[in-house]
């Protein structure tokens, strides 16, 4: 075991490193718009979209992120969409976490009591009035554990990005790998900086969910 | 360049071989480590619990993918012997599944009341006898759900093996559309594998939770 090797390749790592957090956040955004629309979709009136959204979360949640990734970008080509790496990496993981937080958003409307609704508007507010004061901020802390810990497991997810050669943190290992013929070394170092990222985030939604809501469950 | 033929049909459905031998061998490794953790997570003794959170917490914050290299390229570097491919990935899916369904169960396991153990004790039962006829059918009838939830996430993971060069489904689908040059057809055939296996999983999954709610 010898980790010296890898210490001139820490620009690399760091480039990596960037590429994987910028991969990451930006399907979850897509992700989350995706998963807003989705969710009122499936509460509204129109069944053949209804079909539709649950047709798609499915799908998706059913097949591997891995072969997405491959049909993205191996297969959209055949129809005129030619996408580079990062590009293609980023729609399907996106298609991925949006196919999960159309589920979880739904579950975070629904969390809340009809009475509650029902409450707000003889209170005389008006529709925006209730969605904004009575249903969103609780459905956002009901919601709140399982996005934060969907966003970590994309972050870790992103590393299926390096088989169709998006230069992110894996890719980076298997170039440092195939430089200095230190594989297990390489790979243990990886493991440590996903690890640091995964806690690193999970330490900052911890804080956030603390300063954010700070009401009591019960009274 | 050669057509989509009925062999490679045959080689992908050979090749499912593996990807099932790979989600029995995690389970049954994984299953009685993950009865461990969870037990052990819910221990009298500090030290243990905090021992157990942190390897699952290890386990969960690194990438399946890393934790596959880092056994297929550890285990010599541990062991000093080279060890085949099935060995080194079912070390790492058999970690992988001890850790989540360790905090799956650790989960029903608490969701428990503790007056269910304390009415047992009084009852005059062992620790063993509480655990065995008191705590773990509640326990049970709430984590199956999620554990069959899980089972699906196994499923999509051992696609990853295929990276390692390991043959299993994904691998297959990677070597006939490279032989054929019908992405198209090969992945999407793959897919529909992958969704006829997960499907009624989910399904499942989704009338045990409705069968067997835990709020009643």
């Amino acid at each position: 075991m010898n980790f010296l090797p890898l210490w001139r390749y820490q620009n690399q790592l760091i480039d990596g490193a960037i590429i994987t957090l910028e991969l990451t956040v930006i399907s979850a955004l897509a992700g989350l718009v995706i998963g807003i629309a989705g969710a009122v979709a499936l509460k509204g009136r129109i069944t053949p979209l209804r079909w539709l959204v649950r047709g798609y979360i499915e799908l998706f949640r059913n097949t591997p992120s891995l072969i997405q990734i491959f049909i993205v970008f191996f297969v959209l080509p055949n129809f005129g969409l030619k996408l580079p790496a990062f590009e293609a990496a980023a729609v399907a993981l996106s298609l991925y976490f949006g196919a999960y937080s159309v589920e979880i958003i739904r579950a975070g409307l629904d969390s809340i009591p009809r009475s509650q609704v029902e409450a707000g508007q003889c209170l005389g507010l008006s529709g925006w009035q209730v969605f904004r004061h009575i249903i969103l901020p609780p459905a956002l802390r009901n919601a709140y554990p399982a996005v934060t810990s969907q966003f970590v497991l994309l972050l870790l997810g992103t590393s299926l990005a390096s088989q169709v050669a998006t230069d992110e943190l894996f890719h980076v290992a298997g170039f440092i790998e195939s430089r200095t013929y230190r594989s297990f070394e390489v790979y243990a170092v990886i493991c440590a900086v996903y690890f640091a990222m995964a806690m690193s985030f999970k330490a900052l939604f911890a804080v956030i969910a603390l300063a954010a809501f700070r009401w009591p469950r019960r009274r | 360049m050669r057509s989509f033929s009925l062999i490679d049909f045959v080689s992908l459905f050979a090749a499912l071989r593996w990807t099932v031998a790979l989600v029995v061998l995690a389970l049954l490794l994984g299953a009685p480590l993950a009865l461990g953790l969870a037990l052990g997570r819910i221990s009298r003794f500090a030290g243990l619990r905090w021992a157990m959170a942190a390897l699952i917490q290890v386990i969960q914050s690194v990438p399946l993918l890393g934790l596959l290299f880092f056994f297929y390229f550890g285990m010599p570097v541990f062991l000093g012997v080279q060890v085949p491919a099935l060995i080194a990935v079912t070390v790492a899916y058999t970690l992988y599944t001890a850790a989540f369904l360790g905090e799956i169960w650790r989960g029903g396991l608490e969701a428990v009341k503790q007056a269910q153990w304390e009415a047992s004790a009084c009852l005059g039962l062992s620790a063993w006898q509480q655990f065995r006829h008191i705590i773990a059918p509640q326990a049970l009838r709430l984590s199956l759900p999620p554990t069959v939830g899980f089972l699906v996430q196994l499923i999509k993971g051992t696609s990853l093996a295929s990276i390692l060069g390991f043959v299993e489904l994904a691998r297959a689908g990677q070597v006939v559309s490279a032989a054929t040059f019908q992405p198209l057809l090969t992945y999407a055939l793959v897919a529909a594998i992958y969704f006829a296996l997960c499907l009624p999983l989910t399904l499942w999954s989704r009338s045990l939770e409705a069968r067997l709610d835990g709020s009643r």
